[in-house]
């Protein structure tokens, strides 16, 4: 049976997703149920962020559906190890459908964050950038310091794709700070902002 | 119903995709299924809609919502097994109200040869009428085209969930013994 492991080395989470949006440019972010979601609530409110407060596995692929449907624009998702080993298929399919305006950041702190805190797949060994690799991204980074987090931040703004990063990151607990939790009004914002919404 | 330049009587899959593009779907996700292997061909070969092949169908209700926030219309084609592997992510149809077609080819009931395709297929619509997806059933051909394009306009008018069931009469029982 597999070792569970500690992630010793990571970033804060806090500063990770205030390295990869720094410059943030026009970029469209989803985040995933739940602890990123957080995350990207405690960098500050936008209306191009799209939350996810449920659907877990699903961050992925809504990254997938708003790439292709805006490909003049970088989209990034940005998801935990938990929430993407729950749709680990959707790496295949963009995989497949190669959307050359999408990345995936990964934040990987080897567990269950909301649950209490459990050991994740990645905690036994599950590594998320060879499987990404596996299924055809066309760059991979597997990161754990700021600086190689920051030259990821600068690339999401560069033509070419898909990208994945996985981050690693500690166990800490932060703060939670909540984002809007209405998904009508997060969806409505988030289409207004883009300039689709008619009414 | 409609005709083809040849003259021909339409057949009610091309029919279901003229009804597809007059609704300006522009992302098709999919699972590959023999009863919808028509569709998927058409809609691979049409330069105005992108067809995304899912491994799973619970991809493709993400797949829907993220072309919705980015100002595109998108229609899923599955087959009823797949309806029981969506069902938690149309929490986010739901919760969300994002607009959301699913065209499913049934398996499970009418001359079905594979019993194990009957459990799911046999409460595949109560499975959707459970998370509030609005149902509509297509028996005879010439109804399927006239269904989708209910189904799409009252889908992207209301923001509502919506699914047509093509029965497993209509597309005929899948041939095991040949």
């Amino acid at each position: 049976m597999a070792e569970v492991t500690e992630h010793a080395a990571g970033l804060d989470r806090r500063t990770a997703i205030g390295v990869l949006l720094a410059g943030r440019q026009d970029l469209l972010l989803v985040t995933g149920l739940g602890s990123t979601s957080w995350d990207a609530a405690a960098l500050g409110d936008d209306a191009r962020n799209f939350y996810l407060w449920g659907a877990m596995g699903a961050a992925a692929t809504v990254g997938l559906g708003l790439a292709l449907a805006q490909p003049e624009r970088r989209v990034l998702v940005v998801t935990g190890d938990g929430e993407m080993l729950m749709g680990l298929g959707a790496l295949a399919t963009i995989g497949a459908a190669r959307p050359s305006n999408l990345a995936i950041a990964v934040f990987d702190n080897g567990r269950y964050g909301e649950t209490g805190m459990q050991a994740s797949h990645t905690a036994s060994g599950v590594a998320l950038a060879g499987v990404a690799r596996a299924c055809g991204f066309a760059e991979v980074f597997d990161l754990a310091a700021e600086e190689p987090l920051a030259g990821f931040a600068r690339r999401l703004h560069e033509p070419g794709g898909p990208l994945f990063a996985r981050v690693a990151i500690t166990a800490a607990e932060t703060p939670r700070v909540l984002p809007p939790r209405d998904g009508v009004f997060l969806k409505t914002r988030f289409r207004r902002a883009l300039g689709v919404e008619m009414s | 119903m409609s005709e083809t330049a040849s003259g021909a009587p339409a057949d009610w899959r091309d029919q279901v995709f003229a009804a597809l593009r007059q609704a300006e779907i522009r992302q098709v996700g999919y699972v590959p299924d023999a009863g919808h292997a028509r569709l998927i061909e058409l809609c691979r070969a049409d330069p105005q809609i992108r067809a995304v092949p899912l491994t799973s169908e619970e991809e493709g209700i993400g797949l829907a919502a993220g072309a919705w926030l980015g100002g595109e219309r998108a229609a899923l084609l599955m087959q009823s097994s797949g309806v029981g592997n969506c069902v938690n992510l149309l929490s986010l149809a739901k919760s969300c109200r994002f607009p959301l077609v699913l065209l499913v080819t049934m398996r499970g009931e009418w001359a079905e040869f594979n019993p194990w395709q009957v459990p799911m297929g046999s409460k595949t619509q109560q499975a959707l009428e459970l998370m509030d997806v609005l149902v509509y059933r297509v028996e005879r051909p010439q109804e399927a085209a006239e269904t989708v394009a209910a189904a799409l306009a009252i889908a992207f008018n209301g923001d509502l969930a919506t699914a047509v069931l093509l029965s497993q009469r209509l597309i005929g029982a899948k041939e095991w013994l040949k």
